[in-house]
């Protein structure tokens, strides 16, 4: 058996990780296991590893082969196939294709319900409301509901146009 | 800046000489819980996460965020070193203590950390993240330990600018720390489980619930001292307050298996029991010589003792206390020769040792006790 990170040389720690349902299996050569730090337990999640490999992939994939480079920060996806970490807080923009479906497997879900920055709550709620009227709004009209996608679509337009972005924005 | 990095190395250098208040410190279920931590992940909008921001950005971002930790009302008494400034052994003492990861020990310049006297809040600047602050509670108490990293997170961001999405929430360093930032933890001692025999088991089945187990000491599966720590794997989908309830159930579950197991092993076992316990005092109250590996198995097993109740008037602190003490960079901080790894197990031994005069022997009862002698007084 071959170390699944460099493919060179063979493996001698195997680690196995529980997931809900899923079993997932790696093998690790010596110098892979102490380069990802698998020799010390206290610094050591699997799902960190988990991450930089299965992460690689779909991000390269999403690429098809070309190469992203965040615009910002100048992170590509050959540096996160390194590091499993991102370059900046632009690099979730940057990468958002790849990143969804690895954000899946990962969490419980992939849209945040936890705690929001005082002044950015306005903003939020905002989002969440056009949100919630745009669904409508494809329902309305996906079951020819035009009086109803009229009312919301008007409702849309009157809606402030993102408030609090810009006074979040404000703050430095 | 310079002044205020001396000072901070010198503070530290200070600081950590006298010994850990948080071992006395008592919280609920603390026989089987001995903390819980809550830490958030926070950064900066405007800059580069730190692993991949250049050295200047990073000092450009600890220079903002270092002074808005130090003014906050829950850092009025607080010590700040920048990484550089702090030495290796010292360095070596906070990972000892759980104030900072090892990896931001191995940090130099452009990170930094700020810590509370009480040793209750601890922020670590630009170590994976820019932000990475948690407050640490004795015994079970990791709503209390949500709440007041909660408030103390609710102040900062009035004085930093998150980088945060209205669709993914706090951006990490990470994508596995995405969304809440949170990672609830607690460190538990699980000697009936390991004893009985049933830990795989429990860990497989915590794992199977999405929640991450490891040894807390030791290398590989090996957890010395027979010590653990849980905690949450998903950050993102979920409200921080069904995580910390979502680990609150899990570990009322484990607490009733321990307690099941050493009730359990006294019925069916007591001479397993007793012997492991006799000759655990046995060696460290006479030993002239020992590793610090097997120092944690045996206060491990002397701590059980307490808890049953064989050592009636030792203080299950003073088994907490000197677990920490008799660490590698703890032991060294004594004196000021370096020490070799034979010299500090003879040092070791004898601070053991002098520790223990006044602890009798275990006093084994005629009838097995109850597993919760201790609770009953």
């Amino acid at each position: 058996m071959i170390c699944s990170l460099c493919k060179e040389k063979p493996a001698s720690v195997h680690l196995t990780q529980i997931v809900g349902d899923k079993m997932q299996r790696l093998d690790l050569c010596e110098d892979c296991a102490k380069v990802k730090g698998v020799n010390d337990p206290t610094g050591f999640a699997m799902a960190d590893i988990m991450l930089g490999l299965g992460a690689a992939q779909e991000l390269e994939q999403s690429a098809g082969g070309v190469e992203i480079k965040c615009a910002r920060c100048g992170f590509t996806q050959v540096d996160f196939k390194k590091s499993g970490r991102l370059g900046c807080p632009e690099c979730y923009r940057t990468f958002s294709e790849g990143l969804s479906g690895l954000l899946k497997s990962m969490h419980k879900g992939t849209r945040h319900v936890g705690k929001t920055p005082e002044s950015l709550r306005v903003s939020r709620e905002h989002s969440d409301r056009l949100r919630s009227l745009q669904k409508k709004l494809s329902k309305a009209i996906e079951t020819e509901d035009f009086e109803l996608a009229a009312r919301l679509r008007d409702e849309i337009k009157q809606l402030p146009e993102r408030p609090a972005a810009a006074k979040g924005q404000g703050k430095s | 800046m310079d002044k205020g990095m001396n000072e901070g190395m010198s503070d530290f250098h200070q600081f950590l000489c006298s010994p850990a208040e948080s071992t006395r410190r008592h919280g609920p279920h603390d026989r089987i819980v001995m903390s819980s931590r809550v830490r958030l992940a926070r950064n900066l909008r405007d800059a580069a996460f730190p692993t991949w921001a250049k050295k200047v950005e990073r000092v450009k971002v600890l220079e903002i965020i270092q002074p808005a930790v130090s003014s906050l009302p829950e850092m009025k008494d607080s010590i700040y070193g920048s990484m550089d400034g702090i030495s290796t052994l010292d360095k070596q003492i906070l990972v000892e203590r759980h104030l900072i990861s090892r990896e931001h020990a191995a940090k130099n310049v452009g990170s930094g950390l700020v810590v509370n006297r009480a040793e209750t809040f601890s922020v670590m600047i630009n170590e994976e993240d820019h932000l990475r602050m948690q407050a640490l509670r004795p015994g079970l108490q990791l709503k209390q330990a949500w709440m007041a990293i909660d408030a103390f997170d609710s102040d900062l961001e009035k004085k930093l600018n998150y980088a945060f999405d209205n669709e993914l929430g706090y951006l990490t360093a990470c994508p596995t720390n995405l969304g809440t930032g949170i990672r609830v933890s607690a460190m538990l001692h699980l000697p009936g489980l390991v004893l009985g025999e049933q830990i795989n088991p429990i860990i497989q089945s915590v794992n199977k619930l999405g929640h991450a187990v490891r040894g807390l000491y030791g290398e590989g599966t090996e957890a010395l001292g027979n010590v653990f720590q849980v905690s949450n794997q998903m950050t993102l989908g979920e409200t921080e307050d069904h995580i910390v309830e979502r680990l609150e159930k899990v570990l009322s579950q484990i607490i009733e298996h321990e307690e099941n197991a050493r009730q359990v092993l006294l019925e069916k076992k007591p001479k397993v029991v007793f012997n492991h316990i006799g000759r655990a005092y046995g060696i460290l109250a006479n030993a002239h010589s020992i590793s610090s590996k097997e120092t944690m198995n045996l206060l491990s097993l002397m701590r059980l003792g307490v808890d049953m109740g064989l050592f009636p008037g030792t203080e299950r602190s003073l088994m907490d206390e000197l677990f920490l003490i008799t660490q590698p960079a703890h032991l060294q901080k004594q004196l000021s020769d370096k020490l070799t790894a034979e010299e500090r197990d003879l040092l070791r031994a004898d601070m053991v040792r002098d520790r223990l005069r006044n602890v009798s022997r275990p006093i084994v009862p005629a009838k097995p006790p109850s597993a919760s002698a201790e609770e009953a007084k």
